[in-house]
Formats: structure tokens, C-alpha cells, sequence
């Protein structure tokens, strides 16, 4: 489990024990606060993530915003609050099921760049209907395996197969004992 | 090639080479990529993450297009002291050391450590190379290349709208960050430092200290990276450094060191000698002080007052000066109490083999 900043919500990633006169003291801190606490230099892209994070903020007293709270995105189900409190998004979907919320977003932090403009993978056949549905079979997987459902695990992995097909040479891991 | 051979020396970026090395330490290019069909790191389960981590690992090490020469090291097993080894020499990020022990992730580094793949950072994969001095292009066209050769086998998540998707939607589109480390001690001296940020700021690019924080940078040392990633392409991005703001701050830094030599050259090589006196005889050395005078003698050698050293060995000082690689010099664990007496030992041996009788 990521452990949490001692002054916020953020994931620590400062971690210090020190021993005070025979007693031990722990912090944990997230990037910002060990910046402020003088441990670390604040990462290159903190402007913009202090301006997400303000911006959601600013905005969350809105009609608007206050229904998009409810917002989840249907294929990793994160919710549009769980987003404002972390500002990391949870799947590629999550694009498509805040698309609304975050576009106005978006443009604030690329300095009016809505649309992508450059480099597009090659391999492009792989459309979001199918990136989606491979998330989708892939937590399921993950759900049956737990469950030790190894017949349904097997026909889910097949499924995965037939929409990705794995690359030749790949050592595939089995999740699937004798399989 | 492993961790332990790459201690003692710098990088291919630290060489004090390339164009413009008087003034830009270095060129850094990330790309941020996610695998499709997965949650990102931060909502993936264990299983998952594992599975990114295989498929991922096994890709890079078994493409020939990539590099010749590579070595893998998994986070979850390999020591602390690695670890910031690693961070310090910029090959792995503070959150991909910090992140929970048992946390699948990993980073491939090549060998002239010209390049380190993350796994399992804030994105499924980070990539990023590096350059010593001025070479963008260079560094871009090569990590344009191994993102070609990822991409043979791994379907990244993308969209026609916001391009490369990305954790944090301030990556998403181009996932392309660029950042040049620039030497700005005359800025710094004369008081200009503003005008760097203005020129800056123009383009919607961050400008920071390396080490210490806002304005204080330590050493001298700042970095410049662009915010935007979305709506402009790469080469865009790349043109902002390349024809703009990297060519004007040089500028910059070159005039004010020209009025240093023809108006104050006997406070420029009393700065530059007093710097060289307290390296070369202090006992205890903090890493700021060190940074601090470090700095001067730099400015010294780029401008000919000083041939005692090289900038080749200059930058490996400021490599070694850091906390996991002294320790890891002297073989031991040691408080900062301890590290200050090390720290001036080492430097002292170091600059002394290296003067000029
Ligand atoms: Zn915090
Ligand atoms: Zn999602």
C-alpha cells in the first residue's frame, strides 16, 4: 500500500527515519511538501499540477462540477471526485468518460492545445472499442483467478488472445497452475 | 555492465562535450507511454502491474533495435543505496525509488547510460534519453527510435483527440518533455536571472534551480523544460528550445560573461581562485558549499583563467559529491557528519592528481 503524505493526501515519496534522542521519528512526505520543507526540488511539472489542482478546485462549488462528482468511468471505475483529489486519471477511458469535465481543463494547462497535434503510433488498428474491451477482459481475469474460476480464467484468456494476440518470442506468465 | 561499474565514472551526458558545453550541461528528452488495454499504474492491481512489468521487460530486452547493450535492475530487489545511486546520476526519478518495496517496477538502463526505460513509474513506461551539451535533435531521433522499436510488439493507449494517453493529463498528447540543464553562473553574478525566466515564460516553459529551490539554484545550475504537451508537436516543442530559448539565454550567459572579463576581472579571478583554494584545502565540505564553489571554478576553466582541470572532471566531481555515491566510493554507510569529512577528502584527492605542477 502507497503511504500517504503527513500533511496531505498526496502519496508520500520522501521517506526519512531519524532517531531523536532515543526516539525514532518518521515523515512522509509528497513532492510539494518536501519541496516546502526544504528536502527536495519540486518536480518539472508541478506548475501545472498546483494549476489542475487549483482549477478543480475553484470550480467544484459549481452546479456543473458538483454533478460530475457522481461521474464514474465505466471500465476502471474511478470516480470524477477521486480524480480531483489525486489529479491522476485511472485508465485510458477515463479521457472519454470525463471528456467533458476535463477538456476546459486541458486547455488551461497546454496553454490552449485541446487537440493532439504529432507523433501517432503506427500500429494504430488498435481502435478504443478494443483497448477498452481488453481492460474490461482483463480485470475480469484478474477478478476470476482471485476467485480461482480457472475455467472462466481460461476462456477469458482466449478471448485476450483474440483481440491481442501475444508477440512471437513473448513469455507469456500463467496465472494458471498446469497451464 | 552493471550498477557497480558505472560508479565511478560519468555518463555519457556528464562528458562536458558536445555543442555549446560551456553553457548546457546537458539535453533530457521523456516520452510518457501507456500500454493499451490496461489501467494506469496507480489503478492497476498487483497482477496487473506485474503483467506490465513482463511484457514491458521482455520487449526491451529482446529488441536489438533499442541498444546492444543494456541492463535491467527490478526495484523491488535491489538495495537502497542502488537506488539513490540511481536517482542521482538522473537514470531513475525519486518516485520510482520511493514507491512501496513490493511494488513491481523496474528501469532498463543502457549501458553509456544514454538512455533508462522506467516501468511502472506514474506511466507504464517513461522513457527517456540523455545527451551531454547541446543535442536535442540528436536525442530526440533516438528516442524516436526506441519508441518505434517498443512500439512493434506493445500497443500504446492512444486517442485521435488527445493523443498519447497519460496518468496525469499534463503529460497526455506529445507524453514528450524536454529539459536542458544550463550553467548560468554570470547570469547568476550580474543579476540577470530574471530575464532568463522572461524568456522563459514567452513560451510556457518552467525554469528551475537543479538542486535547492525557486530562485536559490545550487551551483548555478538550472533546467528548462516545456509545460506544454498537448496541441503542439514534437518537433514544435523541440523548435521552442532549439531556435528560441536555449540560443537567447546562451546569449545571455556569454555577454555577461564577456563584461565580466573586460569590467571586474579581478573580482571574477579572485571569485574563481578562492573557490579552487577552499576546494583544495577544506577538511569538511557540505554538498551545497561544494556545488557553490564547484560553480566558480567552471566558470573559471569555460573562460581560460584556470587550466588546473577539465570539464569532463569537473562534472564527475559534482556526480560523486552526492550522498549514495560517496558512500558507495568509500565502501560504507555514512551520516552527513561523516560525509563532509569524505566529501572534502575526495575532492581534495581528486583536484590534486589533477594539478599542473
Ligand atoms: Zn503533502
Ligand atoms: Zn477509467
Amino acid at each position: 500500500m502507497d503511504r500517504k503524505c503527513d500533511k496531505c493526501n498526496r502519496r508520500a515519496t520522501h521517506h526519512s527515519v531519524e532517531i531523536v534522542q532515543g526516539k525514532k521519528i518518521e515523515q512522509h512526505l509528497c513532492e510539494t511538501h518536501a519541496a516546502e520543507a526544504g528536502l527536495s526540488i519540486k518536480a518539472v511539472n508541478t506548475p501545472i499540477n498546483e494549476l489542475l489542482t487549483n482549477f478543480v478546485k475553484l470550480h467544484s462549488g459549481g452546479q456543473a462540477m458538483t454533478a460530475a462528482q457522481e461521474l464514474v468511468c465505466d471500465v476502471c471505475g474511478l470516480t470524477f471526485a477521486e480524480f480531483r483529489e489525486h489529479t491522476l486519471l485511472g485508465c485510458p477511458h477515463c479521457y472519454q468518460a470525463f471528456e467533458r469535465q476535463i477538456s476546459p481543463l486541458l486547455e488551461r494547462a497546454h496553454d490552449g492545445g485541446g487537440h493532439h497535434v504529432g507523433k501517432v503510433p503506427r500500429r494504430c488498428g488498435s481502435g478504443q472499442d478494443r483497448q477498452e474491451q481488453l481492460t474490461q477482459l482483463r480485470q475480469r481475469l484478474d477478478e476470476a483467478v482471485t476467485r480461482e474460476d480457472y475455467e472462466l480464467a481460461a476462456r477469458l484468456r482466449d478471448d485476450i488472445h483474440r483481440i491481442c494476440p501475444p508477440s512471437p518470442g513473448s513469455t507469456e506468465r500463467s496465472d494458471i497452475p498446469g497451464n | 555492465m552493471t550498477l557497480r561499474q558505472i560508479t565511478e565514472h560519468a555518463g555519457e551526458w556528464l562528458r562536458g562535450a558536445g555543442p555549446h558545453s560551456d553553457v548546457v550541461i546537458s539535453s533530457r528528452i521523456r516520452l510518457a507511454r501507456n500500454l493499451a488495454g490496461y489501467p494506469f499504474v496507480n489503478r492497476a492491481m498487483q497482477r496487473q502491474r506485474m503483467d506490465i512489468l513482463e511484457t514491458a521487460k521482455q520487449q526491451i530486452t529482446s529488441s536489438h533495435r533499442i541498444s546492444d547493450s543494456l541492463f535491467w535492475v527490478d526495484m523491488r530487489d535491489s538495495p537502497r543505496l542502488d537506488r539513490e545511486l540511481l536517482v542521482e546520476r538522473h537514470l531513475v526519478s525519486r518516485q520510482l525509488v520511493s514507491a512501496a518495496d513490493d511494488s513491481p517496477r523496474g528501469v532498463a538502463i543502457g549501458s553509456d547510460e544514454t538512455f533508462a526505460i522506467m516501468v511502472n513509474e506514474e506511466d507504464h513506461l517513461r522513457i527517456q534519453v540523455l545527451r551531454s551539451g547541446m543535442q536535442l535533435a540528436e536525442a530526440y531521433e533516438q528516442i524516436n527510435r526506441i519508441d518505434d522499436a517498443l512500439e512493434d510488439s506493445l500497443d500504446f493507449a492512444f486517442s485521435p483527440r488527445f493523443g498519447y494517453l497519460t496518468a496525469c493529463p499534463t503529460n497526455v498528447g506529445t507524453g514528450l518533455r524536454v529539459s536542458v540543464m544550463l550553467h548560468l553562473p554570470a547570469i547568476k553574478l550580474t543579476g540577470q536571472i530574471e530575464k532568463v525566466r522572461r524568456a522563459a515564460r514567452d513560451l510556457h516553459l518552467a525554469v528551475r534551480g537543479l538542486f535547492g529551490e525557486g530562485s536559490e539554484a545550487l551551483g548555478d545550475l538550472y533546467q528548462i523544460s516545456n509545460q506544454t504537451t498537448l496541441g503542439r508537436s514534437e518537433a514544435e516543442i523541440l523548435a521552442d528550445f532549439e531556435q528560441t530559448v536555449v540560443p537567447q539565454i546562451i546569449a545571455y550567459e556569454q555577454q555577461a560573461r564577456a563584461a565580466l572579463l573586460r569590467d571586474r576581472p579581478e573580482q571574477l579571478d579572485d571569485r574563481v581562485y578562492r573557490a579552487w583554494a577552499v576546494l583544495t584545502h577544506a577538511r569538511l565540505l557540505t554538498s551545497e558549499e561544494t556545488f557553490a564553489l564547484l560553480s566558480h571554478v567552471r566558470l573559471g576553466v569555460t573562460l581560460g583563467r584556470l587550466d588546473a582541470i577539465d570539464l569532463r572532471s569537473l562534472n564527475e566531481l559534482l556526480l560523486i559529491c552526492q550522498p549514495a555515491h560517496l558512500q558507495r566510493i568509500m565502501g560504507k554507510t555514512m551520516n552527513p557528519a561523516e560525509r563532509r569529512i569524505a566529501r572534502a577528502n575526495l575532492v581534495r584527492q581528486r583536484l590534486g592528481v589533477r594539478r599542473t605542477p
